[in-house]
C-alpha cells in the first residue's frame, strides 16, 4: 500500500496542528500571522495534491479510501474554498471573535473532513468524515459565545446534527444488516443481484440515509435548523456552512447514489424528486418574508439545495456535472454576497435588509458586488448563476423531468423578487448616514477576486466544466 | 475584407460590453468626458449597423456575416453569430435609438457614470439578441437586456402622481421586471423542451430548424413561446407592465425599451417560435390575431383616456405593437413583412415621442395634458417634430407608419376581413387621440404657469443636441415613408424562408 497517497491529508492535519501550536507562542498583537499561516498550509496542500495525485486511480485500505479524479477535483475545490473562507474571515475574526488560533485550526480540520468525505468509498468512512466535519462546525457555529442568538444557534445545531447523525448511522446499519457490506462497489453489486422488489429493510435504510443527509444539506422538511443557525453563527461561518458543508454533503451524495445505490434508482428517484420540489418551493417562498439578510440568504440557500437535489434525482453524467458546476458557481457567488454583508457588518454592526438603505451612495463598490452576486443567485446572465443554472436545468430536462425544471424556473422568479428588495434598499432609498463606508484593501481585493470569478464562470465556463467532466467520469463512466 | 466582415457582429456585441466595463473604472467627476466618449462609442456602433445594412446582400438571402466560436461542447452551445433580412433592420434600429438615447441623456447629472454603464449593458444585450444564432445565447442576451432595467428605472426614473392615481417609479420598475422575467420563464421552459425533444444535442437555431418536431409537441410548446415572448412585445392581456414601466423610466430608457426592447419580444416570436415550430404557429395564429386586434383597439382606447402625456405614448405603443402581432398572425408574405417593417417604424417613432416628451418634462416637471398648453410658442422645433411623430403614428402617407400598416392590413384582409376592419378602426382612434393631444398640448395660448417656469427659468426649445437626435429619427421616418424599397426587399428576403417552411406543411 502506497502511504504517500495519503500525504495531502497528513500535510493538512500537520498544518492544522501547526496553527494551533503556533498560536500558543504568539503574543496577542501578532495573531494576524495565523490566517497567513493557514493560507500557506492550504496552498501547500493544494500544490501537493495537484502535483502528486494528478491522473491517479488507486485506493487505500482495500477500497475504503479512493484516489481518483472525483476526489482530486473536490480536494482542489475544498482547498480553494478554504483559502477563500480564511480570507473572508480575517477581519471579522479580528474584530468580533476571541481566540483566532482555534478558529483557523478548526477551520483546517473541517477542510480535511470535507476532503475525506469526497474520497471515502465506504459508508463508515464517510460517516466518520462527516462527523469530523460536523464537530468542527459545531464549534465554529457557537464561536461568538456571547449573546443569546449564537448560543441558540450552537445548541440547535448540535442537537439536530446529532439527531441527523443517529438517523444516518441507523440507516447504515440497516443496509449493512441486509446486504452484508458497507463498501460502495459491493453494495452496488448486492443491489444489482437482489430480487425486485427490494427487501423493505434496505428501503428503510435508504430512507434513513436520505433523511440523515437531508438534515446535513438542509433539505425541506429537514431544514428547520438552518435559518436560526445561519443567523446566529458568525457571518464567515455562515458563509462556510452555506457553501462548504453543502458542497461536501453533495460530493458524498453524488458518489453514494451513483457508485452504491444506482441499481435501486427507481426506488429513490421519486423520493429525491419530491424532496427537491418541496425544498426549492418552500425555501424561496419563506425567504420572501425575511427581514434579516442572513436569514434571507439561509432560506435562499435552502432553495438552491432544491435545485441541486433535482440534479441528483435526474442523475446522468451531464446532470452530475450540472450539480457540481452549480455548486461551484454558487460557492463563488455566495461567498461574495456574504463578504459584502461582513464588510457592512464590520462597519455598521447591523445586518437587517432595511439597514442597507442607501449603500450605493456610501460604498458604490460593495453595493455593486452585492448586486452582482444577488443577480447571479437569481440566475441572471453574464454571471455564474445563469450559466450554471442553465446547465443544471438542461441536464434535468434531459432526464424527463421537464415539469420539475418548470417549477425550478418559477422559483427563480420568486427569488428574483426578494433579491431585488435588497437592491431597492441599496439604490433607491436614502441612507441615514451619508458618510462613506470604510472598506479595507483586503476586502476590496477579495471582493474583486470573487467578482472576477462570478463573471468568469458566467462567460467562460469551458475549463471548469472540463475539469468537472473528468470528475464525473469516475462515478458515472 | 471577408475576414474583417465576420467580426462586425462580434464587435456589435463586444464593444458596448467593453465600453461599459471601461466606464465603470473611469473617475465619475469627468462627466463631460464620459458623455462625449459614450456618444462616440454609440456613433461607432450605429455606423457599424449602417455598414451591416449596406453590405447585407438580400438577393443571396440566408444568414450572412456569420461567425462561430466553440463555447461549451458538452451541451452543444456555440457562440454563433449571423444576420438575415429580419435582423438587419432591427440592428439598424438599435444603432439609431442607441445613439439618440445617449444624446438625449446629455443632461443626466445624478450618478451619470453608473447610468451609462447600465445603458451600455442594456444595449449590448439587445445587439446580442439580434445577432445570435444559438438559443442559449439568444436567451442569455434576452435576459441581459432585461436585467439593468430595474436599476435604470428605479434610480433614474420618475414617478407619476395625480393625487388619486399614484404610480411610484419603484412600482413601475418592479412590475416591469417581474412581468418580463415571468415571460422568460415560459420561454426558458420551451427552450429546454425544444432542446430535449430535438434530440440532436445542440442549441443551434440553424440545426434545430432542420428537426421536424411532432405536431402535438408544436401545439403544446408554441404558445409558451408566443406568450413568453409576447409579454415583452406587449401582448394583451400581459401588456400592463409596458405603460407603467415606460412612464416610470428615464427618457433614454423609455426610448430604448419601447423602441427596441419590445421588438425583442416580437423578434423572438418570429425567429424562435414561428421558425422552429411552424406547425404550432399555424395552429395558434387565429388566437394571436384576435389578441393582436384587441391590442390595437384596446391600446388605442386606453390611450384616449390618459392624462399623463407619457401614458398616452405608452398605450399607443401597446396599440402599435398590436399591428406587429396581427401581421405575424397572417402568415402571408405581405402581412409578415409589414409587421417587421412596423417593428422598425414603430421603434423609431416611439423613440422620437419619448425623446420629445423628455424635452418637455425636463423643464416643466409635469406631464399632465390638462395643464400643458400652447407650448408651440416657445418650443417650435419640438412641436414640429412631435407632429411628425404623431402623423406617423396615425398612418399619414409619406411616413413610415403608413407603409407598414397598409402592408399589415392587406395581409390581414386576405384571411380575416372583419379583424382588418377593427384594425383600421384602431388607426382611426389613434388619429383622434393624437390630434387631440397635439392641439391641446402644443397649440392655443401658452398656459401662464409655464411662463415663467415654476423653477423660475424660461421655457426653451430643444437644445442643439436634442434637436439633432430628434432630427435623425425624423429622417428615418421620412426616408422609409418615401422610399421603403431597400427595407422591404431586405425584410422579404428574411421572411420568405420562414413562410416557405410554414407553407411546406400543408
Amino acid at each position: 500500500m502506497n502511504w504517500w497517497l495519503f500525504s495531502p491529508e497528513f500535510a493538512l492535519t500537520g498544518a492544522a496542528f501547526a496553527v494551533l501550536g503556533v498560536d500558543l507562542f504568539l503574543p496577542r498583537e501578532r495573531k494576524n500571522y495565523l490566517p497567513a499561516l493557514s493560507i500557506v498550509g492550504l496552498v501547500a496542500v493544494l500544490v501537493l495534491s495537484l502535483w502528486y495525485l494528478w491522473g491517479r486511480d488507486e485506493n487505500l485500505y482495500d477500497g475504503l479510501f479512493l484516489i481518483d479524479d472525483f476526489s482530486l477535483f473536490f480536494k482542489g475545490f475544498f482547498l480553494v474554498l478554504g483559502i477563500l473562507v480564511v480570507l473572508v474571515s480575517v477581519e471579522y475574526v479580528r474584530q468580533h471573535l476571541s481566540r483566532p488560533g482555534e478558529y483557523y485550526g478548526i477551520l483546517l480540520f473541517s477542510v480535511l473532513a470535507m476532503m475525506l468525505m469526497a474520497a471515502s468509498g465506504e459508508l463508515l468512512t464517510a460517516y466518520i468524515s462527516l462527523e469530523l466535519l460536523s464537530f468542527s462546525l459545531y464549534v465554529l457555529v457557537s464561536y461568538g459565545r456571547h449573546g443569546l442568538k449564537p448560543s441558540e444557534a450552537g445548541v440547535k445545531y448540535i442537537l439536530l446534527g446529532a439527531f441527523a447523525s443517529a438517523l444516518l448511522l441507523y440507516g447504515i446499519s440497516q443496509v449493512y444488516g441486509i446486504l452484508g457490506t458497507t463498501r460502495f462497489d459491493e453494495i452496488n453489486a448486492a443491489l444489482a443481484a437482489a430480487d425486485s422488489p427490494l427487501n423493505p429493510a434496505v428501503l428503510v435504510g435508504l430512507a434513513l440515509i436520505i433523511a440523515g443527509l437531508g438534515f446535513k444539506v438542509a433539505a425541506v422538511p429537514f431544514h428547520m435548523w438552518a435559518p436560526d443557525v445561519y443567523e446566529g453563527a458568525p457571518t464567515p461561518v455562515t458563509a462556510y456552512l452555506a457553501v462548504g458543508s453543502k458542497a461536501a454533503a453533495f460530493a458524498l451524495i453524488l458518489r453514494l447514489f451513483t457508485q452504491a445505490f444506482m441499481p435501486a434508482f427507481d426506488d429513490w428517484q421519486i423520493v429525491l424528486v419530491v424532496l427537491a420540489a418541496l425544498t426549492m418551493t418552500l425555501g424561496n417562498l419563506v425567504a420572501l418574508a425575511q427581514s434579516n439578510i442572513k436569514r434571507m440568504l439561509a432560506y435562499s440557500s435552502v432553495g438552491q439545495v432544491g435545485y441541486l437535489l433535482m440534479g441528483v434525482a435526474a442523475i446522468s453524467p451531464v446532470a452530475a456535472t450540472g450539480v457540481i458546476f452549480h455548486l461551484a458557481g454558487y460557492a463563488v457567488t455566495s461567498l461574495a454576497a456574504f463578504l459584502c454583508i461582513i464588510v457592512f457588518f464590520n462597519a455598521t454592526g447591523r445586518e437587517n435588509i432595511a439597514d442597507f438603505a442607501g449603500l450605493a451612495k456610501r460604498s458604490p463598490y460593495v453595493a455593486m458586488v452585492l448586486t452582482v452576486s444577488l443577480f447571479s443567485l437569481a440566475g441572471l446572465p453574464f454571471f455564474a448563476g445563469f450559466t450554471t443554472k442553465f446547465y443544471l436545468f438542461t441536464a434535468v430536462a434531459q432526464g424527463d423531468l421537464l415539469w420539475l425544471v418548470a417549477l425550478a424556473i418559477t422559483n427563480s422568479l420568486i427569488s428574483l423578487y426578494y433579491y431585488m428588495m435588497v437592491m431597492k434598499q441599496m439604490y433607491m432609498e436614502e441612507p441615514e448616514d451619508e458618510s462613506p463606508m470604510p472598506v479595507s484593501g483586503l476586502s476590496r481585493g477579495v471582493l474583486g477576486l470573487l467578482l472576477v470569478g462570478i463573471i468568469a464562470i458566467g462567460v467562460y465556463p469551458a475549463p471548469l466544466v472540463d475539469a468537472i467532466d473528468a470528475a464525473t467520469r469516475v462515478i458515472l463512466p | 475584407m471577408e475576414t474583417l466582415d465576420s467580426y462586425v457582429l462580434t464587435a456589435l456585441v463586444g464593444v458596448p460590453f467593453v465600453w461599459g466595463a471601461v466606464l465603470a473604472f473611469l473617475p465619475k467627476d469627468r462627466l463631460q468626458h464620459i458623455r462625449m466618449t459614450s456618444a462616440a462609442v454609440a456613433a461607432v456602433l450605429m455606423a457599424l449597423t449602417v455598414y451591416v445594412f449596406l453590405v447585407y446582400d438580400h438577393k443571396a438571402g440566408d444568414f450572412q456575416l456569420t461567425q462561430e466560436i466553440a463555447w461549451l461542447d458538452s451541451l452543444g452551445i456555440t457562440f454563433s453569430l449571423g444576420v438575415d433580412g429580419i435582423s438587419v433592420p432591427m440592428l439598424l434600429l438599435t444603432g439609431i435609438v442607441g445613439l439618440t438615447g445617449v444624446l438625449i441623456s446629455w443632461n443626466i447629472q445624478d450618478r451619470a457614470k453608473e447610468f451609462f454603464v447600465l445603458f451600455f449593458l442594456l444595449v449590448a444585450g439587445v445587439y446580442g439578441v439580434f445577432v445570435t444564432l444559438d438559443l442559449f445565447f439568444f436567451f442569455f442576451f434576452y435576459e441581459l437586456a432585461v436585467m439593468p432595467m430595474y436599476l435604470l428605472i428605479g434610480v433614474w426614473g420618475s414617478s407619476s402622481d395625480f393625487g388619486s392615481f399614484l404610480r411610484p417609479k419603484e412600482y413601475g420598475a418592479m412590475k416591469l421586471m417581474l412581468y418580463l422575467v415571468a415571460g422568460s420563464i415560459l420561454v426558458w421552459v420551451a427552450l429546454m423542451a425544444v432542446y430535449v425533444d430535438g434530440g440532436i444535442g445542440s442549441f443551434s437555431l440553424v440545426e434545430l430548424r432542420e428537426v421536424s418536431f411532432s405536431p402535438e409537441f408544436q401545439r403544446i410548446f408554441f404558445p409558451l413561446f408566443m406568450i413568453g415572448f409576447g409579454v415583452l412585445a406587449g401582448l394583451w392581456p400581459f401588456h400592463t407592465w409596458s405603460p407603467d414601466g415606460h412612464v416610470a423610466a428615464p427618457t433614454a430608457v423609455s426610448m430604448l425599451h419601447a423602441g427596441v426592447l419590445m421588438k425583442l419580444g416580437a423578434y423572438g416570436i418570429i425567429r424562435v417560435g414561428i421558425d422552429l415550430l411552424p406547425q404550432g404557429a399555424d395552429d395558434w395564429m387565429p388566437v394571436l390575431i384576435i389578441l393582436g386586434t384587441i391590442n390595437v383597439v384596446y391600446g388605442a382606447i386606453s390611450a384616449m383616456g390618459q392624462r399623463d402625456l407619457k401614458y398616452v405614448i405608452g398605450y399607443s405603443s401597446v396599440s402599435h405593437m398590436g399591428y406587429v402581432l396581427m401581421g405575424f398572425a397572417t402568415l402571408n408574405a405581405i402581412g409578415v413583412s409589414g409587421a417587421v417593417l412596423q417593428m422598425f417604424s414603430h421603434g423609431i417613432m416611439t423613440a422620437l415621442f419619448f425623446a420629445l416628451v423628455g424635452v418637455i418634462y425636463d423643464q416643466t416637471h409635469d406631464r399632465d395634458i390638462g395643464r400643458l398648453e400652447g407650448l408651440t410658442k416657445r418650443m417650435g422645433v419640438t412641436a414640429a417634430f412631435f407632429a411628425v411623430a404623431g402623423l406617423t403614428s396615425l398612418g399619414l402617407p409619406g411616413l413610415s407608419g403608413f407603409v407598414a400598416e397598409v402592408m399589415v392590413f392587406i395581409g390581414v384582409f386576405q384571411d380575416y376581413p372583419l379583424l382588418g376592419v377593427l384594425g383600421i378602426v384602431g388607426a382611426a382612434i389613434t388619429a383622434v387621440y393624437i390630434l387631440r393631444l397635439l392641439s391641446k398640448v402644443f397649440f392655443g395660448q401658452l398656459d401662464p404657469r409655464w411662463d415663467p417656469l415654476p423653477d423660475g427659468g424660461r421655457l426653451r426649445d430643444a437644445t442643439r443636441v436634442e434637436g439633432f437626435s430628434a432630427g435623425v429619427l425624423v429622417f428615418f421616418l421620412v426616408v422609409v415613408g418615401l422610399y421603403p424599397k431597400p427595407w422591404i426587399d431586405m425584410i422579404d428576403s428574411g421572411v420568405a424562408p420562414i413562410l416557405a417552411r410554414v407553407a411546406g406543411l400543408q
